[in-house]
């Protein structure tokens, strides 16, 4: 095999001077041509939202709360979906960030029986997998239920199911496979003879993983969780069919932050869904600025992890 | 703290067992929490599927007027309709998917070898946090770009006036479409496939590139013959992913394929690409009002245990088909 190819070079290079075929030249062409196209892509989508953010989104914007209007100057500002935002991104990284540290040692440092492993591996695998959709569908049957009805409203007898909670459980499940898949590689990266060094000074498994793995693997636990956010931020679905998507917050009682917590609300997401022009607000200016400021968020996001992994690359240094 | 290690052994059951349970418990958790959801959406789904039978992944009929029906028998609270015959929004869902990846896997792979072995170094350092940034972008400022940009685009410069007025009748033609969902579907899923596959090409044994060179093989011919090809699970890894997300894609496609359960028919010409059509996980957002009526929430239900049935089946044959292949190099972690 590999001497028909270095014939093959040979002769080609014999025949134009050069070892690149035709074939060659046009796989490097392409990918030349490909990867210029994707810079200009990526430069429009970047330089468009940033250029129409700028001109749409006024301070005032962030301070005032949507109102009812038909208006650009009517519909007020999204202060309500920002807090909500942050407020799911709060909750659900709760949830998720114990969670999926804990099922990243147990498959890394434990992972017995081995079926277990190997079903719990495929099941994040498949949570990853999931559309956000089909979750919030879940969700919903599940905080629906009277069961778990004190989570949310209920109006005679009958469960609303849409709450901050509700929303944050199940956005959590889109931010686990993100730490469960950093954390697991951060941990599976220090060699074992450090765990081995922490069993000789008499520490047990778990007192290894709490003070020497975990703490050797911050980074990517920082990583994972940064990730998580940003996927979390990004969901428009369950927000729509678990958040309730009003707007504003509408508590469900008078009780201070469980009220809140217990009613429906909006993210940016949700906020620039419905202001869209295929939603019911069509304020497009509105639009591009929840946009801009979401985006800023996801670029935020992405430079606090550059900065995370540059600064543990040069940091540890096992062997 | 510390005395607690050395403590263990007074204790019936050492501190390790017990963490050992304790994270065991949690995994077992969230094993139990996919299969509910199998179960749940299954339960809460099958008045629907037991109604139609097979008929409900067939066509047939008007959808419309199926939608309709349902949605006013549970409003009425006459006797449950269920009849539903969802072949047009598989159909879009099929041609939708489809087009992006087959677009997006030949384009991802080209971009990432240019990355990884031909981008001069300044290009690189920039164009990795770009595609990072890129595959975080949430769908929903996709679906905004598109609506805003993308479709009157389509509607007022590709679509001829002729065109529109051909299918006047049955559809309108404002540049929702097919072609509008396909284009920026592959724009989304690219840069979660390029990630994955520089992650993979990166990870190359550096002396197998430079064994091939050292034959005398050329630089392009090294990395698409011996590179390339270790990375086949990869590969495999990221076009599951990346079609995963492209069937569970519901907001973007519902605000940029038009949200009409039409079918459209690549036997009429070029002009099926202009036109509107609505996939599965986008009739869920879009009827999301309609949920309070029991049958057209058994409906819904019925079409999200299909995405999710399909999307359990898109891991399984990506495992099954990466397995064989793992000779070909060391398991690579994919993270993404």
């Amino acid at each position: 095999m590999s001497a028909t190819h270095v014939t093959g070079a040979v002769r080609s290079r014999a025949n134009t001077g050069s070892s690149y075929r035709l074939t060659d030249r046009i796989g490097l062409g392409l990918a030349w041509l490909l990867g210029l196209l994707f810079c200009a892509i990526a430069a429009a989508i970047v330089v468009y939202f940033l250029i129409e953010g700028i001109r749409h989104l006024r301070p005032s914007l962030l301070v005032t709360n949507p109102q009812a209007g038909v208006t650009e100057s009517q519909t007020g500002g999204f202060l309500d979906p920002l807090l909500g935002t942050f407020i799911i991104a709060l909750m659900s990284m709760a949830i998720a960030l114990p969670f999926g540290v804990g099922i990243a040692v147990w498959l890394s440092e434990f992972g017995r029986p081995k079926t277990l492993a190997r079903v719990a591996e495929s099941a994040v695998e498949m949570m990853a997998g999931e559309p956000a959709v089909v979750l919030a569908l879940f969700g919903l049957a599940l905080f629906e239920s009277h069961l778990l009805g004190f989570l949310s409203q209920s109006t005679h007898g009958v469960v609303l199911g849409q709450s901050f909670f509700a929303a944050a459980a199940l956005l959590s499940l889109v931010g686990l496979p993100m730490v469960v898949a950093n954390v697991r590689e951060g941990l599976q990266a220090i060699p074992s003879h450090v765990r081995e060094a922490s069993y000789a000074l008499g520490k047990t498994k778990i007192a290894t993983v709490r003070r020497v793995l975990l703490p050797a693997a911050r980074p990517s636990v920082i990583t994972g969780t940064m990730l998580g956010v940003g996927r979390v931020i990004g969901d428009t679905a369950i927000v729509l069919l678990l958040l309730g998507g009003t707007l504003t917050f509408q508590s469900a009682n008078s009780v201070p932050v469980l009220g809140l917590l217990r009613g429906t609300g909006d993210t940016l997401t949700g906020y620039i869904y419905y202001n869209a022009p295929t939603g019911d607000g069509n304020q497009q200016d509105k639009a591009y600025a929840a946009a801009f400021v979401l985006m800023l968020m996801v670029l935020a996001l992405n430079v606090g992890v550059d900065i995370v992994v540059n600064r543990s690359r040069k940091a540890v240094r096992w062997s | 703290m510390d005395e607690d290690d050395f403590l263990e052994q007074s204790h019936g059951i050492s501190q390790d067992q017990r963490a050992e349970l304790g994270l065991g418990a949690l995994v077992f958790v969230v094993v139990g929490l996919l299969l509910a959801m199998l179960g749940f959406v299954l339960h809460e789904a099958w008045p629907s599927f037991a109604h139609n039978g097979i008929g409900w992944f067939g066509p047939g009929g008007s959808l419309d007027q199926q939608i309709q029906a349902i949605i006013n028998s549970g409003e009425l609270k006459e006797a449950p309709v269920y009849t539903f015959h969802a072949w047009p929004l598989i159909w879009s869902t099929i041609l939708i998917t489809a087009g992006a990846v087959a677009i997006a896997f030949p384009a991802s792979l080209f971009i990432a070898v240019f990355i990884v072995e031909f981008a001069p170094q300044w290009l690189r350092r920039t164009l990795e946090p770009v595609v990072r940034l890129l595959a975080s972008v949430p769908s929903v400022i996709y679906g905004l770009a598109g609506v805003l940009v993308i479709v009157p685009f389509i509607g007022n410069h590709l679509i001829t006036q002729g065109e529109k007025a051909s299918v006047t009748p049955i559809i309108e033609l404002t540049g929702a479409s097919l072609l509008a969902a396909v284009l920026i579907l592959t724009v989304m899923i690219a840069p979660i496939m390029i990630a994955v596959f520089v992650d993979g090409l990166r990870s190359v044994p550096r002396g197998w590139l430079e064994g091939s060179l050292a034959l005398g093989v050329n630089r392009w011919r090294t990395f698409w013959k011996v590179g390339v090809r270790t990375v086949r699970p990869v590969l495999v890894a990221g076009t599951v992913l990346a079609t995963a997300r492209a069937l569970g894609e519901a907001i973007m496609l519902s605000m940029v394929s038009g949200s009409v359960p039409f079918s459209p028919n690549p036997i009429d010409g070029l002009i099926f690409l202009f036109e509107p059509s609505q996939p599965l996980a986008a009739t869920i957002i879009h009827n999301t009002e309609a949920l309070n009526s029991p049958p057209m929430k058994a409906t819904l239900y019925a079409i999200g245990f299909v995405l999710l049935f399909s999307a359990a089946m898109l891991s399984l044959i990506g495992w099954v088909v990466k397995r064989p292949m793992r000779k070909y190099g060391a398991s690579y972690g994919v993270v993404l």
